[in-house]
């Protein structure tokens, strides 16, 4: 077997943040490599380096053992290397044909006829099932991938890199993907693939390369490792961080969610039988990786998604009484007496108006109060200098646009905001996302200090270490459903990892 | 009757090719993601470019040649409409402004220019009277040699200068570039999904750049045919009317297919001109007729709509500047 691509020490920086550190790997001709870690340790950046989408800062990349510098994607395919990226890069009025010679600059005269015989071909080959001149609006998603497949083999690719390709696949059509794989791999293709289900790593590939946090962690071959060894690989020992976690006190269940699904435009199920309860004066942790229900649950009970099944229960510690939150907007929820504060994910979609200063998106949740025809500014101007100073925002004034803020800063103004509302119940999902170190424990002590007021906080977070130290529970959720409910303070780093990776959909064996 | 009918289909046809001409320029426009309001302006500068050009060759030339006094108003036309696809093109693409508001800008711009030069060219070169280039426009208006001799058919049919054949030549031509070849695909790819055909190696910029400033040009032709042709070399400050956003319309009726906005530009030059062979209208009835096309094109607005066939919608990323994501 010969090497097709090696990457050696390379080092990639984002300003101050070193996105890999000093990574090195390799793939032969004929195998599959798998590219393990979990969000945010580096796996696509470092792929992107291969595709020509960024270019490395330190380190050599060599194929067939000459070294080479990849500047653009173009020149990626000249080397014969061809990925298929996460959000299918197609366009969906042309046929799959059209989308396989979009941008060519082939020889001869243009007929799609031609094109169409060869995507024939390939797909006859490999075991693609695919009809060339279906139009990409009328296809499933696993149908756009085996298009995003079949155009970079078209364009002669023998490198293939997919990012996790089977995050959005059944179980059934994961299987004819790796059918494929496996064809592509036996045929002398070098296959690297991204992902984080160890099932699918250890199903499929013949190595595994780890990486945690942007640091190259170690290879080892598939057939000699099992899925505690790699689970420890990827989530690494525990950091002690000293995070304030006092017991909850007098615990009342104030929101019970009840056998909850959702389906996507796409008529994908993203939630699928969700029970669980918060309580308050706890904080209740959501772990999981990126993009396996989270945002839908949370939108959800926020009044913005429409659920297929199931209930949405609140408990007034006003009135006593007991209301149902399914399918009411916010407002509606709003008027029901429900004090719902929620952080998205998405801040300047969703949580705040860029182009609006402090002042005004402080405005933005209590702009219905008062009766005068007049807004009444002075409030919610008390509201924004409080929050600046209080959370030492930085900001020349509170007339500043937030779009002109940092995205530390950004954060800080909306959980400011979202928190004076004194809420019941308070949704924040990754509210520390892109914080420095002070601010992130800036936002913790603002949580718990909501749950010693007995509010019911409920966190979505990323770093294990963190939901360990600060959640009194932690629920782990897989592929949307609930894959495990931890207590926090006797939960493992790899008993939640395993639970995280343990997702239903997607398996090759089932 | 049959004569009646003959005349009116004429008349129709001669009413049809200034909106062909915009329509096909706006369509190889829209097709790059590029929603120009500015094609009335542009087509109005294409006519008062065609007449300026016209004018200082009759003015210097001895004996006027017939290939010059088609060929130099032809190139002032084509250079002048260009140039204001060209502003646009530059101000949307390179500077990313909004393009509604870039396009509505050019378009009392350049209506602006055309009376400014309309009222004034005369008295530049110390002349009065109005505008007549009578020899230019005869040579526009030369029928097909053997027109005569079809009797009514090539009266119907053949009688127009060849400003009104290369008009439906363009379309056909326009149809089968965009349908049938690589350029066609990619630039369709533009239209639809930029991030998609920039990431295909397509050079986005210059495919949207060429695509306005040849579909100005061409939508120029329209302003060209309309003073050497339709007025005979006769230039009357806003005398072009509101054919410009007819051309607008004929490109949302045709469902962005230049093959079918030949068919459209007929029909809507046909109801543009319908109001005048009526006898007896009164001037009420006449200006509720003018109506007609922009209704017709509403109802077809509604019908796509709801029908939601993605075929008949507009390209996805119509009206919208592309940003390459920061690297």
């Amino acid at each position: 077997m010969s090497v097709a691509i090696e990457l050696r020490n390379i080092t990639k920086r984002f300003g101050n943040i070193i996105a890999n550190n000093n990574v090195s790997l390799s793939v032969n001709n004929g195998e599959i490599l798998s590219l393990l870690g979990e969000n945010g340790s580096g796996k696509t950046t470092l792929m992107n380096m291969i595709s020509g989408i960024y270019h490395p800062d330190e380190g050599q990349i060599f194929i067939g053992g000459k070294q080479v510098s990849i500047r653009s994607p173009h020149e990626a395919f000249e080397h014969k290397i061809g990925m298929i990226h996460q959000h299918f890069k197609l366009v969906d009025l042309f046929t799959a044909a059209e989308n396989v010679v979009l941008g060519l600059k082939e020889e001869g005269r243009y007929n799609i006829f031609d094109v169409v015989e060869k995507v024939h071909a390939i797909s006859d080959k490999y075991g693609f099932d695919i009809d060339p001149t279906k139009k990409i609006y009328e296809m499933s998603v696993s149908e756009k991938q085996t298009v995003e497949i079949i155009k970079v083999l078209y364009r002669g690719a023998d490198i293939l890199i997919l990012d996790e390709p089977t995050a959005v696949l059944t179980p059934q059509e994961t299987r004819k993907l790796f059918a494929v794989l496996r064809r592509m791999r036996d045929d002398g293709k070098a296959i690297i693939i991204i992902t984080h289900k160890l099932h699918e790593v250890l199903s499929l590939s013949d190595r595994v390369s780890v990486l945690r946090k942007g640091e190259y962690v170690g290879t080892v071959e598939t057939a000699k490792t099992n899925e505690a060894e790699l689970t420890e690989m990827m989530v690494g020992k525990k950091v002690e961080l000293n995070i304030e976690r006092t017991d909850p006190v007098d615990p009342q269940d104030r929101l019970l969610v009840k056998n909850i699904s959702c389906i996507n435009r796409e008529g994908v199920k993203v939630l699928d039988d969700i029970s669980f309860t918060a309580r308050s004066g706890e904080i209740l942790g959501i772990a999981g990786i990126a993009g396996s229900g989270q945002r839908e649950l949370l939108e959800s009970i926020a009044g913005l998604q429409h659920l297929s099944e199931g209930e949405i229960l609140y408990n007034n510690p006003k009135t006593g009484s007991t209301d149902d939150l399914r399918d009411k907007t916010p407002l509606q929820i709003r008027e029901l007496g429900v004090r719902l504060s929620f952080v998205p994910e998405d801040r300047l979609g969703m949580g705040l108006v860029g182009n609006m200063d402090i002042v005004d998106n402080m405005m933005l949740r209590s702009y219905r109060r008062g009766k005068s025809f007049f807004l009444e500014r002075q409030g919610p101007k008390d509201l924004a200098d409080d929050i600046v100073q209080k959370l030492e925002v930085a900001t020349p004034n509170t007339a500043t646009p937030v779009r002109k803020l940092s995205g530390g800063n950004v954060q800080k103004v909306l959980v400011g905001r979202e928190i004076a509302a004194s809420p019941t119940v308070l949704m924040a999902a990754y509210p520390v996302r892109g914080l420095d170190i002070n601010s992130s424990y800036l936002i913790y002590n603002l949580l718990n200090d909501q749950k010693k007021n007995g509010v019911a906080v409920i966190f979505v977070g990323e770093d294990l270490d963190v939901l360990i130290e600060l959640c009194d529970r932690i629920m782990v959720i897989g592929g949307g459903k609930i894959t495990g409910i931890v207590d926090g303070r006797c939960a493992s780093k790899e008993e939640i990892g395993l639970l995280m990776t343990k997702s239903s959909g997607g398996s090759e064996n089932d | 009757m049959i004569n009646t009918i003959a005349s009116f289909i004429s008349a129709a046809i001669i009413q049809s090719i200034p909106l062909l001409y915009g329509a096909t320029g706006e369509i190889i426009t829209e097709k790059s993601g590029n929603l120009n309001l500015g094609i009335p302006g542009i087509m109005y500068v294409g006519g008062i470019s065609g007449i300026i050009g016209g004018y200082i060759y009759e003015r210097m030339a001895v004996e006027p040649s017939a290939f010059l006094c088609i060929i130099i108003p032809l190139l002032s036309t084509l250079i002048g409409s260009g140039l204001m696809a060209l502003i646009y093109s530059f101000l949307t693409i390179t500077l990313r402004a909004n393009q509604n508001v870039t396009g509505l800008a050019l378009t009392t711009f350049g209506i602006g220019i055309g009376n400014f030069f309309g009222g004034s060219l005369l008295k530049l070169f110390g002349e009065s009277g109005s505008i007549s280039l009578l020899t230019t426009g005869n040579y526009y208006k030369t029928k097909l040699p053997f027109a005569d001799d079809l009797g009514l058919f090539g009266e119907t049919f053949l009688s127009f200068g060849f400003l009104a054949y290369l008009a439906i030549a363009v379309a056909i031509v326009s149809s089968i570039i965009l349908n049938r070849t690589r350029t066609g695909l990619n630039l369709r790819a533009v239209g639809e999904n930029p991030a998609t055909a920039d990431a295909a190696g397509i050079n986005v910029t210059k495919y949207k750049y060429l695509a306005t400033v040849i579909g100005g040009a061409i939508s120029g032709l329209g302003g060209l045919y309309f003073v050497m042709d339709y007025t005979a070399g006769a230039w009357t400050n806003n005398g072009f009317g509101d054919r410009g956003w007819l051309a607008v319309a004929i490109v949302i009726f045709a469902l962005w297919k230049p093959s079918s906005a030949i068919f459209s530009s007929f029909l809507f030059g046909g109801l543009y001109i319908i109001c005048v062979k009526i006898p007896g209208l009164s001037g009420a009835a006449k200006e509720l007729i003018k109506m007609l096309p922009y209704l017709v094109t509403i109802i077809v607005l509604v019908f796509t709509s709801a029908r939601k066939k993605r075929e008949h919608q507009p390209p996805a990323h119509l009206g919208m500047s592309y940003f390459r994501e920061d690297r």
